[in-house]
C-alpha cells in the first residue's frame, strides 16, 4: 500500500513549524492519516526505512517523546539507537559540535534530537550529513507535537478554519504553545493564550494571537483547549505562588469548562500534573478529553515526518540503501 | 442606633468629591445617607429623628488612612485592633487600611480572613487588610495574590520593606496585574538605608548617626516606575519624603503611568532637625528629610501631585524606643493627629480646606477603588464632624491609641474632631460643646 511516494518536504530536515508550508503540512497530516491505519492493524511493520540508521538522541529526558520516535522507526524498519545525555561524552565536557562531529562519523540517516536550549537542533543539521528532526528545543519549538495535536483535531473536526483554539498555561517557556500557535495560526484557526502575566512572554500579541489573562474569558466559546504542563520548579513563588492558587485560577476543571463550546476537545502534551494544571474528572472524561488520542497520533506522525525525510534522502541518493 | 435617623443641622457640608462647601443638613437612615443639602430641612428638622446639632461644625466623609500599623497578631502588647480603631476614631478615621507586618506575616487567605474577623468582632471602624506582596516580607516569592484578594485583602505591600531584588519586583508587579490588584510599595533602597537611622546631611554629621541619603528612594522610585512601565501593574508608593521621588512620579504619571503615591503628616510636619537631641520619637522610615524635601511635599500635596496623606500610624512600646537613637525601633503614632497636623496645610495657606481633605478622603478611596470617601445619597454614613479652626493640643496622656510614641508631644495644632460615625453609628463623641438633644 505505501512505497515510496512523492517529495513531502522541501528541507531535509524538520526543525520546526515556522518554515513548512501550508501545503507541506497537509501533506505531513495525510500521510500521517494513513499510518494511523497501519498501526491499527496486527502487522504494524513496514520496510520504508530497512536500512537506515535512526539515532535519538535526548539531552532532556523524554519518555514519551523518545519511545514515540522510537517506535514510529521500527515501524518503519529502521535501526534505532537511543542516546541519552548521562550514556553520552556531552555530560564529560563535549561541545555540542564536537559530539555532532563523532555522530556524523556514525553514518547515520536520520537524527532526532531533544536539547534544553532554544537552537540546538539547527545547530546540529548545519554540522552534519543526516536529516536532523528537532523533538524539542528549548522554549523554540517542538514541531512532530504540533503536527500530531492538527492531526488529532483534524479528525475529530474535519478542517481548522474558523476553529478557537485556546492554549492555556505557561506559555512563557514552552515550546509546544510556539509551534502549535505557528501551525494553528497558518492553517486558519484563532488562536487564544491564557495565563497569569508572568507565563506569557514579551509581545506575545505580536504572533497573532489574542491574550486573556482570565482563563474564563479565553474559554469562551472555544472549540480546542490545550492544556499545557507547569514545571513543578516555576511553582514555588517564582512565576506563579502555589499549586493551589494556579488550580483556582488556570487549572482546567468543569466550572472552566463549561465557557467552552459543548463539543470541546481538551488536550495535553503530557505528562499530565492532576490538580495544577487539569481535573482528573476532565482530563479521565472521554467524552471531551482527546488526550489519549494524541498520543496514538503521535507515533504515527513522526512515522510520517520519518518517512516525509526518507524519500528526501532517496531522493538525492545520499547513503542510498 | 444605626435603624434610627439621625439629622445633623446647621453644619457645613463638606464634600471634597463633588467640591461642596456650604451649610446644610444631612439625614442619616438606617446607617445611610438619605439626603444632604444646603435646603434640607430648611422648613424644620423631621419629626422622629435624633437632632445633632452642629453649630456650623464641618462635616465630612470619614477619613480613610491608607498606612496603619498594628499590633496584632503577634504584638498586642503595642496596639490591637481594637485600640486601633479608638485611636482612628478619636481621629476622624472611619476606614484604616492595616499593614501585613504582623507576627504571623498576614500572607495567606486564612490571616486575611483572620484580620476580617478580629476587626468586624472587636473594631470600631472599618478595617482593609492588606496582604504581603512576598512570603514573610522576605522579598523571595510572591504570595497568592489571586487568593488573598478572593480572601478580602485590598492590596499588596511588604510595608516598610522594599522588595531588594529586581527581578522579583518585576515578576510580582506581572503577576498582581494579571489580577487587577494594587501594589503599595516602599521606596528606599536596602542597602544604602542599612543600619542607617535619620536623613544624610549635615545634622547627621553633627549627630554623628549613620544616615541614608535621599537617593536611597529615588533609586527605587525610579525603579519601581520602570517595573510598572513593563507590567502595567497599578502601583502607590506608600509614602515619599523627597523632592526626587516627587519629580520622578510627576513625570510617570504624566506618561500616564497607573501610579499614585503618598506622603505622611510626620513628613509633612517636621524636618530632619526636628530630631533634636537624639528624640528617638522621631525615628522614622523613611528618615524625616530637609526642610527643602519637607516644603517639596507641603507643596506636592498642594498641586496634587501627591494623591494621598496617610498618619503611617506604628505604635511603639516602650521598650523599643526608650533606647539610643541608633538601636530604639523607627515609627510615630498618628492616627489621631492625622487631620490637624494636614491642616496645617490649610491654615498656613498652602492648600484649600477641600484640598486637605480630599487627600484623606476621595482620593484613597480613588486608589483603593472604594466607593466611600464621598458625601453621596446612599452610600454608607461614614462622617467625622470637625472643628477646623479649635486648637488641639497634643497630649500623650489623653491620646486613645495604646502606644504613646507620637512625634508631636506638647504641640499644638488648628484642628479638632467632635465626633466621628461609621454607618451612622457614633464612635467617638469627644467634644461637650455639641448639642445631641
Amino acid at each position: 500500500m505505501r512505497g515510496a511516494g512523492g517529495p513531502i518536504l522541501k528541507t531535509s530536515h524538520l526543525l520546526g513549524i515556522e518554515t513548512l508550508s501550508i501545503g507541506e503540512i497537509t501533506a505531513l497530516l495525510d500521510l500521517a492519516d494513513e499510518y494511523v491505519g497501519l498501526s491499527r492493524v496486527a502487522e504494524k511493520k513496514s520496510a520504508i526505512l530497512k536500512g537506515r540508521t535512526l539515532i535519538n538522541l535526548f539531552f532532556e529526558a523524554s519518555t514519551r517523546t523518545q519511545s514515540s520516535f522510537e517506535l514510529a522507526g521500527k515501524r518503519l524498519g529502521a535501526d534505532v539507537l537511543n542516546m541519552s545525555v548521562r550514556s553520552s561524552s556531552v555530560s564529560k565536557g563535549e561541545t555540542l559540535i564536537d559530539t555532532a562531529t563523532t555522530l556524523n562519523a556514525m553514518r547515520p540517516d536520520i537524527l532526532v534530537v531533544r536539547h534544553q536550549d532554544s537552537g540546538a537542533a539547527e545547530l546540529l543539521s548545519r554540522k552534519l550529513d543526516c536529516c536532523v528532526v528537532n523533538a524539542g528545543d528549548g522554549s523554540h519549538e517542538h514541531p512532530t507535537q504540533a503536527l500530531l495535536d492538527a492531526l488529532t483535531i483534524r479528525r475529530r473536526r474535519g478542517d481548522f478554519a474558523g476553529l478557537v483554539v485556546a492554549i492555556c498555561g505557561d506559555i512563557l517557556h514552552s515550546r509546544v504553545a510556539r509551534s502549535n500557535i505557528l501551525l494553528l495560526s497558518k492553517m486558519g484557526a484563532r488562536v487564544r493564550l491564557a495565563a497569569p502575566r508572568t507565563l506569557l512572554p514579551a509581545e506575545a500579541d505580536r504572533l497573532g494571537v489574542e491574550i486573556y489573562t482570565d482563563m474564563r474569558d479565553a474559554l469562551s466559546g472555544a472549540d480546542i483547549v490545550m492544556m499545557l504542563r507547569l514545571q513543578l520548579e516555576r511553582m514555588a513563588g517564582a512565576f506563579v505562588p502555589s499549586t493551589r492558587e494556579y488550580f483556582r485560577f488556570y487549572g482546567l476543571d468543569r466550572d472552566k469548562l463549561r465557557h467552552a463550546k459543548p463539543n470541546v476537545l481538551v488536550m495535553h502534551p503530557g505528562p499530565m500534573n492532576r490538580g495544577v494544571e487539569i481535573d482528573s474528572a476532565v482530563a479521565d472524561d472521554v467524552e471531551v478529553s482527546v488526550i489519549q488520542e494524541q498520543v496514538e497520533m503521535g507515533v504515527a506522525t513522526r512515522m510520517a515526518v520519518l518517512d516525509a525525510l526518507a524519500r528526501g534522502l532517496a531522493r538525492e541518493g545520499r547513503n542510498a540503501p | 442606633m444605626s435603624g434610627a435617623r439621625i439629622a445633623f443641622l446647621n453644619a457645613r457640608l463638606l464634600d471634597p468629591k463633588s467640591g461642596l462647601d456650604a451649610p446644610g443638613a444631612l439625614l442619616v437612615e438606617n446607617g445611610t445617607i438619605r439626603d444632604f443639602g444646603p435646603r434640607l430641612f430648611h422648613d424644620g428638622a423631621p419629626a422622629g429623628a435624633a437632632i445633632v446639632d452642629c453649630r456650623s461644625l464641618a462635616l465630612a466623609p470619614g477619613l480613610i488612612d491608607m498606612r496603619v500599623f498594628t499590633g496584632e497578631p503577634g504584638s498586642e502588647h503595642r496596639e490591637t485592633l481594637e485600640s486601633v480603631s479608638r485611636a482612628a476614631a478619636a481621629g476622624g478615621v472611619t476606614a484604616i487600611v492595616v499593614m501585613p507586618n504582623t507576627e504571623p506575616v498576614i500572607d495567606e487567605p486564612s490571616l486575611v480572613d483572620f484580620i476580617k474577623r478580629r476587626a468586624a468582632a472587636t473594631a470600631f471602624v472599618r478595617v482593609l487588610p492588606m496582604a504581603a506582596l512576598t512570603h514573610r516580607l522576605a522579598g523571595e516569592a510572591m504570595t497568592e495574590i489571586g487568593l488573598l484578594l478572593e480572601a478580602g485583602a485590598i492590596a499588596f505591600t511588604d510595608g516598610d520593606r522594599t522588595v531588594a531584588n529586581a527581578r522579583i519586583m518585576r515578576r510580582a508587579l506581572a503577576y498582581a496585574s494579571t489580577f487587577g490588584a494594587l501594589v503599595v510599595g516602599h521606596a528606599e533602597d536596602p542597602d544604602l538605608a542599612e543600619s542607617a537611622a535619620m536623613n544624610e546631611g549635615e545634622f547627621a554629621t553633627r549627630l554623628g548617626i549613620p544616615a541614608v541619603p535621599p537617593a536611597a528612594e529615588t533609586i527605587i522610585v525610579e525603579r519601581d516606575i520602570r517595573l510598572v512601565e513593563l507590567t502595567g501593574a497599578r502601583y502607590h508608593f506608600g509614602q515619599i519624603s523627597t523632592r526626587g521621588a516627587l519629580e520622578a512620579i510627576t513625570a510617570a504619571k504624566a506618561r500616564g503611568l497607573p501610579i499614585t503615591c503618598g506622603v505622611s503628616a510626620h513628613h509633612l510636619s517636621l524636618n530632619e532637625l526636628d530630631v533634636g537631641a537624639y528624640y528617638t520619637f522621631r525615628k522614622v522610615k523613611p528618615p524625616l528629610r530637609s526642610e527643602a524635601d519637607r516644603m517639596a511635599m507641603v507643596e506636592g500635596v498642594a498641586a496634587g501631585e501627591i494623591d494621598v496623606v496617610v498618619s503611617s500610624h506604628d505604635p511603639q512600646a516602650a521598650d523599643t524606643k526608650r533606647q539610643t537613637f541608633a538601636q530604639a525601633a523607627f515609627g510615630a503614632i498618628g492616627l489621631e493627629t492625622l487631620l490637624p497636623a494636614a491642616l496645617t496645610l490649610h491654615h498656613n495657606g498652602f492648600a484649600s480646606l477641600l484640598r486637605v481633605l480630599e487627600t484623606m478622603t476621595s482620593a484613597p478611596a480613588g486608589v483603593l477603588g472604594l466607593e466611600s470617601g464621598a458625601l453621596v445619597k446612599g452610600a454608607a454614613a461614614d462622617l467625622v464632624l470637625f472643628d477646623p479652626d479649635e486648637p488641639f493640643a497634643v497630649d500623650p496622656a489623653r491620646l486613645h491609641s495604646r502606644a504613646r510614641n507620637t512625634p508631636f508631644e506638647g504641640r499644638t495644632f488648628q484642628g479638632r474632631v467632635h465626633r466621628t460615625y461609621v454607618a451612622g453609628v457614633c464612635v467617638f463623641d469627644g467634644a461637650d460643646d455639641v448639642g445631641a438633644r
